[in-house]
């Protein structure tokens, strides 16, 4: 049977209710987006529904933990392919198991499992460390990203604890929404301009111009020619997330 | 105005950059509703120089003109360079303005020696409070302690930073006697070891009394640089395991030797040694994350460390009596000894095998470097004891493996 759901988290666990309620494996979840009409038979649209939803998560929690439920968000966010399909198999592995399965590294489908939230992680990671604010004339600090994996709905913690009293706003390029935050205050907002508008030279403040020749000077002068290694230098920091990082620009 | 700041930056970072450590983890601070920055604990590197190091913290020196005249340091007195110094309020300006773009996790602030100990560190401990008090920053701060400013300086230097440290240099006090005539040990012990006092003091009172102030969270660290002197890694690993247990040190750090210059104290190297400073940190890490002990790794009669393997192969090789072992039944302590398994793929291991017998495949997707790794573990289809563990030829071998294959056609030709 293949399963249509609408793109959200607690729609993709309403399927895997859905597979149990009505006793129909899953051969394939599709969200409504992909969806191609003709390509799977007779699909089944299921509608999320919180309840469903919940009790998936609670039957979880008690074969895997309490973390399951974040484990599986993060890797429901890496918008890999298939990662619907895993993400069902993972349940019914778990379900049918009498221990918890998210510690048996030898099976195929938990080590992917868990390479993908790895890498969502690092991505997390990489995101808290690459993001570059730009102060705008209006006093709004602005950056662009433009990251592997949807992980803007992951970034709102790190960024509020460490700048609560700011005003900022970081700005997904490639999935077109941004994370809004002013005073306690975090949202998501869509912007109705193409990248190249979001952040122009006239919205720059001029000191920000001379913080970016002071950041660009001192990441110059850190630099030990002696010891150069653009091999480790380049697994670090690989070159598509260049674009938006200001020591890299420029001369 | 700006170009001035331009130009004191670029000298006194240039300065600082012989300072390896740019560590911002392990230390919790947490922010408030109108501050600025906080630490979890984590680090996070927000860009990396091209060699390959974090760049994490701003860098600086406060100045760089000093009354020493260490031979190994770029700073000396003796040496003909330019020489700038920040006022407090620019140093602050760049903390806080780099910090809300997101450039760095905080600021690492060490001094050349102008006047005397005491009126140097009075400036940076200066610098701290401002940034703690004034502008409610609660971002990292990584302070040096000055070896002879007075203790009342030291302690408060502790209350604003989350790190201190005191560097050592030079790994032996009579090399340190030649090439740096004005220090000594015990003035660099003095601070190091009043730190570790009050740090304990703190986290003892901590634990009865929440609202304890913090004092230096991420607790001290120091600088040992290799190859400048003739000191053996028997001797350098025995300083920073004696550092480690009797300073609490969090991280010793080990720099090779950048030839910086002429002077005829120190030797003339074509280019600093970086793979003995590689495995100087792995013998490191062994230390504190592995359960080795310093006389497992080097003794007298093999002061050094092998540069052709790891120091785990080479504590595997040396000691064939104790493998293979059974990846079955073996505890974690004896599985995080074998090459090429390391601490995430040794807890995988003790976890994945309650479900079944491991073979080679899974330990390789579970993250072992199987190369290394498959002269030293019995697994449920893989038995290496018919080469009878020669260690001669099992370090041929594993060597071999890794010098690349002659019928290889060059990626990069010319």
């Amino acid at each position: 049977m293949t399963y249509i759901y609408d793109g959200t988290f607690p729609g993709l666990l309403t399927v895997i209710f859905e597979t149990y309620r009505l006793k129909q494996k899953a051969t394939a979840i599709v969200s409504e987006c992909d969806y191609q009409p003709g390509l799977f038979g007779s699909p089944l649209f299921v509608d999320a529904q919180p309840s469903y939803a919940d009790r998936v998560i609670t039957k979880l929690q008690h074969c895997c933990g309490q973390d399951i439920r974040r484990f599986l968000y993060h890797c429901y966010l890496s918008e890999q392919p298939r990662i619907e399909m895993l993400i069902y198999q993972f349940a019914v592995l778990a379900i049918e198991s009498n221990d918890n399965i998210l510690e048996n590294f030898r099976e195929p489908v938990i080590r992917q499992l868990h390479r993908i939230e790895r890498q969502m992680h690092r991505e997390v990671h990489r995101m808290h460390a690459f993001v570059r604010f730009q102060e705008t004339n209006d006093g709004c600090y602005v950056a662009l990203v433009s990251p592997d994996f949807n992980v803007l709905p992951l970034l709102g913690p790190h960024f509020q604890a460490r700048y609560p009293a700011l005003r900022w706003l970081i700005y997904d390029t490639t999935r077109h929404y941004g994370l809004y935050h002013e005073s306690k205050d975090t949202r998501y907002v869509t912007l109705n301009a193409t990248q190249h508008h979001i952040l122009t030279d006239q919205m720059i403040t001029s000191v920000e111009a001379d913080y970016q020749a002071l950041w660009q000077t001192y990441y110059k002068k850190v630099d030990i020619p002696e010891r150069r290694n653009l091999k480790l230098h380049l697994q670090h920091v690989p070159t598509r997330y260049w674009k938006y990082l200001i020591e890299k620009q420029g001369k | 105005m700006q170009d001035r700041v331009q130009e004191k930056l670029s000298i006194l970072a240039d300065a600082a950059k012989y300072d390896v450590s740019c560590s911002s983890s392990g230390s919790y601070r947490k922010n408030t509703d109108k501050g600025l920055g906080n630490s979890n604990g984590m680090g996070i590197c927000h860009t990396y120089t091209q060699d390959g190091r974090c760049v994490s913290l701003l860098k600086i020196l406060l100045t760089n003109h000093c009354i020493f005249d260490c031979a190994y340091c770029v700073s000396r007195r003796s040496n003909d360079v330019k020489r700038a110094a920040f006022t407090v309020q620019e140093v602050v300006d760049l903390t806080i303005n780099f910090y809300k773009r997101n450039y760095i996790e905080g600021l690492f602030l060490s001094s050349g020696i102008f006047k005397n100990p005491d009126y140097t560190m009075e400036r940076l401990v200066g610098i701290a409070r401002k940034l703690r008090k004034e502008h409610q920053f609660n971002g990292y701060i990584h302070l040096k302690a000055i070896p002879g400013a007075s203790d009342e300086l030291i302690h408060e230097a502790g209350l604003y930073a989350d790190r201190l440290s005191v560097n050592l240099e030079i790994p032996s006090e009579i090399s340190l006697k030649q090439v740096a005539p004005e220090k000594d040990y015990p003035s660099a012990y003095k601070p190091m070891n009043l730190l570790a006092e009050s740090i304990a003091g703190y986290q003892a009172e901590k634990k009865q009394i929440r609202s304890t102030p913090l004092f230096a969270p991420g607790g001290q660290s120091t600088q040992l640089v290799v190859g400048a002197t003739p000191e053996s890694d028997y001797q350098i690993l025995h300083l920073a395991s004696s550092l480690y247990q009797d300073q609490q040190l969090r991280r010793v750090y080990y720099s090779g030797y950048v030839p910086v210059s002429e002077d005829a104290r120190l030797p003339a190297l074509a280019s600093p040694p970086l793979v003995r400073e590689n495995r100087l940190y792995q013998a490191d890490w062994l230390l504190r994350s592995y359960g080795f002990t310093v006389a497992e790794l080097v003794d007298e009669t093999h002061p050094h460390l092998d540069e052709e393997v790891d120091p785990k192969l080479g504590y595997a090789l040396r000691h064939p009596e104790e493998f293979p072992i059974d990846i079955h039944t073996a505890p974690y302590e004896l599985i995080l000894r074998v090459p090429g398994i390391g601490v995430k793929s040794a807890k995988k291991i003790v976890l994945a095998r309650r479900f079944g017998k491991l073979r080679r495949e899974h330990l390789q997707k579970i993250g072992v470097v199987w190369k290394r790794a498959r002269y030293f573990v019995l697994t449920a289809d893989q038995d290496f004891r018919w080469l009878s563990l020669d260690p001669t030829v099992l370090k041929q071998r594993i060597l071999y493996e890794r010098t690349p294959q002659t019928y290889q056609l060059p990626l990069f030709a010319g």
